[in-house]
């Protein structure tokens, strides 16, 4: 009989074996008589290392290591939808049915619910020759979501039997092929993918269309394109967990998958009781039919912190693969990245910047990677777009993970505590962020929005920038002393910082604000600053128009002007033309 | 079969190693005799092949590699419990030691304890409370949640916490499943008699389980000190269905204790040479706040910590903060000024207030009176920047309205007294007629129909009707107010 591969050191989640040559890399292991689940993480000639995605408290040297001789792989298939996993893919109410309210240790659940029946329809018949990617059944997932199966990859063939429509559980076998060696292979409603290797694609197409998200900073100013890579730094407090959720609920992906990577339980718990609540105006059905969350909390293991990001990645993939837009909020990569360092640590590996391993930036650009508009190998348009949060370790932006993170997203929305401390959200700081889409997105804008959205976004940066060097002089020698021409710019601005940026997640109307009405507004503000500027030209002073309320009517625009009737702000421009003209009658 | 280990290979620090032991369990805990009749615990660390670690709670003084005796108990650390532990003081590693016995337990756990099930949690609403104004308006504590002081040395953090934990039971809870559990981590002697004679003294002593972990006892035992309190506390909330408030001080000590412990251990240190899983090893403990369905009791943490040199970018508020449900940050040049409790407005945060506050909760204009208190704050800020630079005489009048409106709420909403309880109805409308000294426009986070109820026109009127009791602040400072106060 073979020898048996034994534990022979304990460390934290580090485990290791010695004398044995049966493990290959990256392979899924069971650890000890709990069955623990674990990876390889390093092989040389005397030593196994082994990271263990569970609490290792009460393992004995001497307890059993089982290989399965696959590589850490998650069950894609139907039932992934309306559902919450921890970082290894395990149902978090099928753990809850087994162990309780606390997650007991070794808990064996499936991914995917064995037991439940799928409406299927099955798209070929016998004869037919099917290539990988190819969409051989569908079912309803959710209300929704319509689940295409596809043809795993590395497997195609000719179809020698099917089943007929009807319904199935996730592994009854519905299509079996024959390739062209003569192997046969069963097809059910599920596959395997290994969570660390990218699914492959046809081609990557240019990333053109914007991902809407009803957030004014975001859309106007920083925007993000369908397929693109965001990252959402900032310290604690100020509001990155809120931008997510927000970008969530209403960016117009069709699939959100939420990582609440080493974050707060209550927060996940948050997310799970609003998503359900909040219904979806595109489809008037609740939030979670097309939802994944992948709560990973800060206290569960380590380990399995650094595969929930994978997890969620490749989940993402899957169902871009079925020609969906997904898009993945990662809350935070910095927990990730202090998985990997201390994982890295208890390796004794020799660290990088703040014992950060070397390989930090590697691991950062192949998950950012990962993003993309492409055409899949089912022939559709699908496409994953990443919102990363960084939390930045003393706030402190020039820390790895966040300078890192910088250079493999294009879009940076930093958070400013200053802001968040004025209670001004989201609290994106609109000198510091930047997105470099534009010049890809601005056809885009252009053909559905006009020239004029881009002139006026243009404005309004400028604005804030004029602003941004008078405020330099105001704070040494106060805002009474400036031209009025510099007064209107200060006033202007304000008018924009709390009018336009600052939006108020509980508002109805304000929580979601879709581009038509963003445009008019900018319009609004702009007409109003043309306007004051000739007539300070004309030698009015800028207090009169102050006393006239003008600046503060239109602040509250956002709460008074509703979304469906966005025509009375052409009343705003003839209030203003009035005002003026009574300003000069005086 | 009970197996006994003579001697050691190698001391080091507080870290024992035994080779050739058989069956060792990973964090198991052992008992180690020594040749004066004496028994120390320990915990097992690392495993490898037969060669183990073992971690001493009591430090490895006077022990030699020859006059141990070491037996493996064969269970992780636990703590016993049953109800009698109300009351009761323990050491940190769990012991009694207030002379009153044995505790007989009904049941043990795991010191360690497991991580909730998010979707078990109940997401936490209700608000506690505390009658401070500047925490129940502002950064509402929300029971079930984690909000920690973050202080500095020679604040007045204790006084927060006792008359929090004083004024905190009276709400929601009664005197049956309300409890306190106290964990002590490297402070002073007097501290810890402090909140035991302020405990007596509001007559809960009876309510209270005390672990404390005394500056001068073994750093070890620290790391031992807030998994019992906190496995005491699950104990009461879960199993006895109690409301139980965590009050853990000082999570400074308690890093700097795994500090220690880690680099004796020989690992890589991270950041200040803390080691890389304090995030972790700190999430294990805040994450054990909160509500699960099914159950009535809930665990509510306050822990407390001073940050080195009132550096709030150190790694261990740094961190904390990242894990906590917000903060409430104490502020040096407010303690100063002789204001009680010093608290910093612009960065205390509480990310649960907004769910449990506003209709239903506490009062329906709750949500944009604090957020307008804070945007006004925060622009008093920039005036005074503006102030130091060119003198206050030479400010724009706007900006000489923010400045008094910044000292009167300085002085009427953040100073009240140790023994002042005051309503929710009180502190909001205080806010209200604090924002009246401003003028209407300048209040822009707030509707208008707002505005009509609540924004007072006639500014004689103000600070007549409320109880601020201006005794007890500095009325020296009152010369710059613009308004006339009849005290």
């Amino acid at each position: 009989m073979k020898e048996e591969n034994i534990v022979y050191g304990i460390n934290g989640p580090v485990i290791t074996i010695k004398n044995t040559k049966t493990f290959s890399m990256m392979e899924m292991v069971y650890v000890g008589k709990d069955k623990l689940v674990g990876e390889v993480i390093g092989i040389n000639e005397k030593f196994t290392t082994i990271q263990v995605y569970e609490e290792t408290t009460g393992l004995k040297p001497g307890e059993q290591v089982l290989g399965t001789g696959t590589p850490m792989s998650l069950d894609l298939g139907p039932g992934i939808l309306n559902n919450m996993f921890d970082g290894i893919e395990r149902p978090l109410k099928a753990i809850e049915k087994k162990s309780g309210a606390f997650i007991e240790r070794g808990c064996s659940v499936s991914s995917l619910d064995k037991d439940k029946l799928w409406d299927v329809t099955i798209n070929v018949n016998v004869g037919d020759y099917l290539n990988p990617g190819f969409i051989y059944a569908t079912c309803p997932e959710t209300s929704v979501i319509v689940h295409k199966c596809m043809v795993p990859f590395g497997i195609s063939g000719e179809v020698v039997s099917k089943m007929d429509n009807g319904n199935y559980k996730v592994d009854d076998v519905i299509v079996s092929i024959k390739d062209k060696k003569g192997n046969l292979h069963n097809l059910t409603l599920f596959q395997k993918w290994p969570i660390k290797t990218p699914r492959p694609i046809k081609n990557r197409l240019p990333l053109n269309i914007p991902l809407i998200t009803g957030q004014r900073i975001i859309d106007t100013l920083f925007p993000i394109a369908k397929g693109g890579a965001a990252a959402i730094p900032g310290g604690f407090g100020t509001g990155k967990t809120m931008t997510q959720h927000q970008l969530a609920k209403w960016c117009d992906a069709d699939i959100i998958v939420y990582v609440g990577c080493g974050e707060r339980g209550n927060e996940m718990s948050q997310v799970l009781g609003e998503f359900s609540e909040l219904i979806d105006p595109k489809s008037g059905k609740s939030m979670t039919e097309r939802t994944v969350l992948i709560a990973n909390t800060s206290n569960m293991p380590v380990a399995a912190r650094e595969a929930s990001i994978y997890t969620g990645i490749t989940i993402a993939e899957y169902y871009r693969d079925m020609g969906y837009h997904v898009a993945i909020m990662a809350d935070s990569t910095s927990r990730w990245a202090e998985a990997l360092r201390e994982i890295s640590g208890r390796l004794e590996e020799m660290p990088a910047e703040e014992g950060f391993p070397a390989y930090l930036p590697s691991r950062l650009s192949e998950f950012y990677e990962r993003a993309g508009r492409v055409d899949t190998i089912s022939g559709k348009e699908g496409s994953v777009t990443i919102i990363g949060a960084v939390s930045p370790q003393g706030s402190d932006f020039s820390e790895p993970v966040t300078q890192n993170t910088k250079r493999f997203t294009r879009c940076f929305w930093a958070l400013d505590k200053a802001l968040a401390y004025a209670r001004h959200y989201p609290a994106i700081n609109w000198t510091s962020s930047y997105s470099e889409y534009f010049v890809d997105l601005d056809p885009w804008y252009y053909k559905n929005y006009g020239e004029s959205f881009i002139k006026y976004r243009k404005k309004i940066s400028s604005i804030l920038h004029e602003e941004e060097k008078l405020m330099e002089i105001v704070k040494l020698i106060g805002a009474d002393v400036l031209p009025d021409d510099q007064k209107l710019i200060i006033e202007t601005a304000r008018v924009i910082r709390v009018g336009f940026l600052q939006q108020n997640a509980f508002h109805k109307d304000d929580t979601f604000v879709p581009l038509s009405k963003q445009k008019k507004m900018m319009k609004v503000i702009l007409y109003l600053h043309k306007k004051v500027k000739h007539l300070i030209k004309a030698s009015v002073p800028i207090s009169r128009v102050i006393e006239m309320g003008l600046f503060e009517k239109l602040i509250k625009i956002k709460y008074d002007v509703p979304n469906d009737n966005i025509d009375i702000l052409d009343e705003y421009i003839n209030d203003i033309d009035r005002s003026i003209n009574d300003i000069l009658k005086k | 079969m009970i197996l006994n280990y003579v001697g050691a290979e190698e001391i080091n620090g507080s870290l024992l190693v035994l080779d050739d032991v058989d069956n060792a369990s990973y964090e198991e805990i052992v008992e180690i005799k020594m040749d004066n009749g004496k028994s120390r615990q320990g915990r097992i660390v690392q495993i490898e092949g037969k060669r183990v670690v073992i971690q001493v709670f009591e430090g490895t003084h006077s022990m030699s590699l020859s006059n141990t005796n070491t037996v493996l108990t064969g269970h992780p650390m636990e703590l016993s419990l049953s109800e009698e532990i109300l009351g009761r003081i323990f050491n940190g590693a769990g012991n009694p030691i207030d002379n009153l016995g044995k505790i007989f337990p009904k049941k043990k756990l795991n010191i360690n304890g497991t991580p909730i099930n998010p979707v078990s949690r109940v997401y936490p609403r209700n608000y506690i409370n505390t009658g401070i104004s500047t925490i129940d308006t502002l950064t509402t504590l929300i029971r079930g949640q984690k909000l920690p002081i973050f202080s500095g040395s020679g604040m007045k953090h204790n006084e927060l916490a006792v008359q929090i934990a004083r004024q905190a039971k009276i709400f929601g809870a009664d005197e049956n499943n309300f409890a306190i559990v106290f964990a002590a981590m490297g402070v002073k002697n007097d501290v810890a008699n402090y909140f035991k004679t302020k405990f007596d003294e509001s007559g809960v002593l009876q309510k209270v389980v005390m672990f404390l972990n005394l500056s001068n006892d073994p750093i070890i035992e620290r790391i031992l000190t807030p998994r019992c309190a906190l496995t005491a506390a699950e104990y009461l909330a879960f199993e006895k269905d109690m409301h139980v408030l965590v009050i853990m001080t000082d999570m400074t000590s308690y890093a700097e204790a795994l500090r220690e412990f880690s680099s004796s251990k020989g690992e890589i240190p991270g950041r200040k040479g803390y080691p890389g899983y304090l995030y972790s090893d700190l999430a294990s403990l805040y994450e054990r706040a909160g509500m699960i369905k099914g159950k009535s009791g809930s665990v509510t943490q306050i822990p407390i910590l001073t940050m080195p040199n009132d550096d709030i970018t150190h790694p261990v508020p740094d961190l904390t903060g990242y894990i906590t449900e917000g903060q409430v940050v104490l502020d040096r040049s407010l303690e100063k000024t002789g204001y009680y409790p010093p608290i910093s407005v612009l960065p205390s945060l509480s990310r649960l207030m907004k769910d449990g506050i506003g209709k239903g909760y506490t009062r329906e204009d709750h949500s944009p009176l604090a957020n307008q208190l804070f945007a006004s704050y925060a622009k008093v800020m920039d005036a005074r920047a503006l102030a130091s630079v060119i003198g206050e005489e030479d400010l724009s009048d706007i900006d000489k309205q923010y400045i008094s409106f910044g000292k009167m709420f300085e002085k009427k909403f953040v100073n009240q007294g140790f023994n002042e309880d005051r309503s929710i109805n009180e502190s909001l409308d205080l806010g209200w007629e604090l924002l009246s000294l401003l003028p209407r426009q300048e209040l822009d986070r707030v509707d208008d129909a707002l505005l009509d109820l609540h924004y007072i026109k006639d500014k004689d009127s103000l600070f007549k009707s409320s109880k601020v009791d201006l005794l007890e602040s500095n009325d020296e400072n009152d010369d710059s107010d613009d308004i006339k106060d009849e005290e």
